[in-house]
């Protein structure tokens, strides 16, 4: 089951185009990461996917297929929008009681456990609780719901280090114990590296690409070697980002295997995700789709089925 | 950290069953989250009915006492009757109570989406398994009924309080011509919409105004000072154009028209049915005897309209007659009704369709 599914989406605010015509599958399961800069278009997509706004052209469903803000999308789909709004005047106890009402599957006993582990006292107002802990208590209202799919729109951008650590701690927990699946958007690529395992580049509005991190990162390699010879290299391969020097060229390549041979001269280093996406992130125009991963992931969807 | 991390959650059943999502557990949240507003509006409401309570006995007494004064026009009975005429003069006129609906509509009514929208917790709000539509219907419907039967229940209080300005059961004035109590017309501007069932009809339309402004102006403070303005607008373009169209006003050339009669224009015609100038007049007056005017030299009006009369010359006044003071209610109280229906129903429109 694919827990979002876009077909030719595109959103237009008056002339400018956030998203545009992206076709992309996120299957169950993952930790899938939205990555791309400012103004990508990221959070355009989770606001169609979680319905608070309409896609202009193309279509998004959710869960397998339920239109995006359905009932079923709405009850099995938790939202942390980016810097986690709260009634600033209700506390603690008045938001469990709140989300409470609003939801057909409240797990009372987790949000109790959840808000005494972080140390938030019931009548604590949620305006007076520092950035950490409005996000936990955020991530703990939404993942209270038993939802299937989390989705976190930038959910550590406002967050320091330790407090970023705890959130996706909380996260994986949850993704281990309940199984839920989860897509974050985030520019903060250094805390994607442990947490992320499917991965969704976006730029300029487009899917630049798109797949499962290990799998990205067994079809990618850097290969260095003299920049005499790069222009010859260059045209065999499927260089991704060329950083020449003045003797070194760093040369991001897609390829079949890492252990493809490499020619005399050069060395071949696997890639972080990092690394991996700011390679694209730096090359907008390389877009690698149908991608590496492309038909796997098609063959991947059918045998679900 | 091991803490934060150790409570799991329990394996999900697969055929789970989820709650219904019965209405009254909206009626919870919006009553949790709006009752410093409510509070304050009943707040309010309760300091006028306590206000208009205590000042309400002391006016009825005075009214009791200057019309069971016998002999009347003795010395001790027009000072009665001015006792009663002087009593709470501010408040005579209704006027202190018109901007009622305009603070319901702008303190309560705007923020309600406004806030959401301007803070961003419309994200949360409308992202839950209740469904944003399904939300804001609750809430502003809740919230509607509230605002018309607190309303509804203060214009019941004004009705009384006012009551002694409009004597014996109909709206009729004339108590008795010896006492000049103060009247008005019962369809007058400033205590009409206080009355009967329009005063709840103007504040639900003033919520629905702010409700609307709110979800079009997506920020607290302007939406608060455009309802102010859309709300002022409306009541003065009601009282002063509107109002006096609802029924095709009466006509008549008669001199004695009762006081609680809305008069709407009058107007001196000539022996040749043609508008009548105020020098033309003056000119007929000169040659008027001199027991027309008092000392002074001011004309005594009733003998001044009954000379011109005598002339040939006729008064058409067009007038609203107090018996039309539940019809007019009904008809003000009906349309203002409709439109808060259709505000809200608009305001319900655009947050369902409205991308965020």
């Amino acid at each position: 089951m694919n827990v979002i599914e876009t077909h030719a989406l595109g959103k237009s605010y008056g002339s400018t185009r956030a998203l545009n015509d992206c076709t992309v599958a996120i299957p169950e399961g993952h930790v899938a990461a939205l990555v791309g800069p400012n103004g990508a278009g990221k959070t355009t997509f989770l606001n169609i996917a979680v319905g608070l706004a309409n896609p202009t052209t193309g279509t998004l469903t959710v869960l397998g297929g339920c239109p995006a803000g359905s009932q079923a999308g709405l009850d099995g789909i938790a939202f942390v929008a980016q810097d986690t709004p709260l009634y600033k005047n209700l506390s603690a106890g008045d938001l469990v009681h709140v989300t409470r009402n609003l939801n057909r599957r409240f797990d009372q006993g987790y949000a109790m456990q959840r808000l005494c582990e972080l140390g938030i006292a019931l009548r604590q107002k949620a305006g007076k609780m520092s950035g950490g802990q409005q996000a936990q208590l955020a991530l703990t209202l939404a993942l209270a719901r038993r939802p299937r799919l989390l989705l976190l729109d930038e959910p550590m951008a406002m967050l320091d280090p330790l407090a970023r650590h705890d959130f996706m701690a909380t996260v994986m927990t949850a993704v281990v114990d309940d199984g839920v699946s989860v897509v974050l958007s985030s520019h903060v690529l250094a805390e994607l590296e442990r947490v992320a395992d499917y991965l969704v580049l976006i730029s300029r509005g487009r899917v630049q690409m798109v797949g499962e991190v290990d799998d990205l990162l067994a079809r990618h390699r850097v290969l260095t070697g003299p920049s005499s010879q790069s222009d010859r290299y260059a045209e065999q391969w499927n260089v991704v980002h060329e950083s020449r020097g003045a003797s070194q060229t760093h040369l991001v390549v897609r390829c079949d295997s890492t252990s493809d041979p490499v020619p005399s001269g050069w060395e071949a280093h696997p890639l972080t995700l990092e690394e991996l996406t700011l390679a694209y992130l730096r090359e907008p125009g390389a877009a690698a789709l149908p991608g590496p991963s492309w038909g796997r992931q098609a063959e991947r969807s059918e045998a679900t089925i | 950290m091991t803490t934060l991390s150790t409570f799991a959650l329990p394996v999900r059943a697969e055929e789970e069953n989820l709650r219904p999502l019965p209405w009254r557990q909206m009626a919870w949240v919006t009553w949790r989250q709006h009752r410093t507003g409510l509070t304050a509006v009943t707040a309010m409401f309760a300091a006028i009915a306590v206000l208009l309570g205590v000042a309400g006995l002391h006016l009825h007494h005075a009214y009791a006492a200057a019309i069971a004064c016998q002999p009347a026009n003795s010395f001790a009975c027009n000072n009665l009757v001015n006792t009663f005429n002087g009593m709470y003069g501010f408040v005579a006129n209704g006027f202190i109570f018109q901007p009622v609906p305009a603070l319901v509509g702008a303190f309560l009514g705007a923020p309600v989406l406004a806030r959401e929208l301007e803070s961003g917790t419309f994200r949360f709000a409308w992202t839950q398994g209740f469904g944003r539509w399904r939300w804001t219907f609750a809430k502003v419907v809740g919230l509607g009924c509230v605002v018309t039967a607190v309303a509804g229940a203060i214009s019941v209080l004004l009705s009384w309080y006012y009551q002694p300005y409009f004597p014996a059961g109909s709206q009729a004035l004339y108590v008795s011509r010896e006492l000049p109590l103060m009247a008005s017309s019962p369809l007058g501007a400033g205590l009409f919409d206080l009355r009967g069932v329009t005063f709840a009809a103007w504040a639900l339309a003033a919520f629905a105004t702010g409700l609307l402004t709110g979800v079009l102006v997506r920020r607290v403070v302007p939406a608060i000072v455009a309802t102010l303005v859309a709300y002022t607008g409306l009541a003065f373009a009601v009282g002063g154009i509107l109002r006096q169209h609802y029924l095709a006003p009466l006509v008549t050339s008669k001199l004695n028209i009762p006081d609680s009669a809305w008069v709407l224009s009058q107007q001196w015609l000539t022996k040749a049915g043609r508008p009548a100038s105020q020098s033309v007049l003056s000119h007929v007056l000169q040659g008027a005897p001199g027991q027309l005017f008092s000392k002074g030299g001011v004309p005594k009006s009733v003998n001044v309209w009954q000379y011109l009369v005598q002339h040939g010359y006729t008064q058409l006044t067009t007038y609203q007659p107090a018996d039309r003071f539940w019809p007019f209610q009904w008809i003000e109280g009906g349309w203002l009704f409709a439109l808060s229906v259709l505000l809200i129903a608009a305001t319900v429109w655009l947050v369902r369709r409205r991308a965020a």
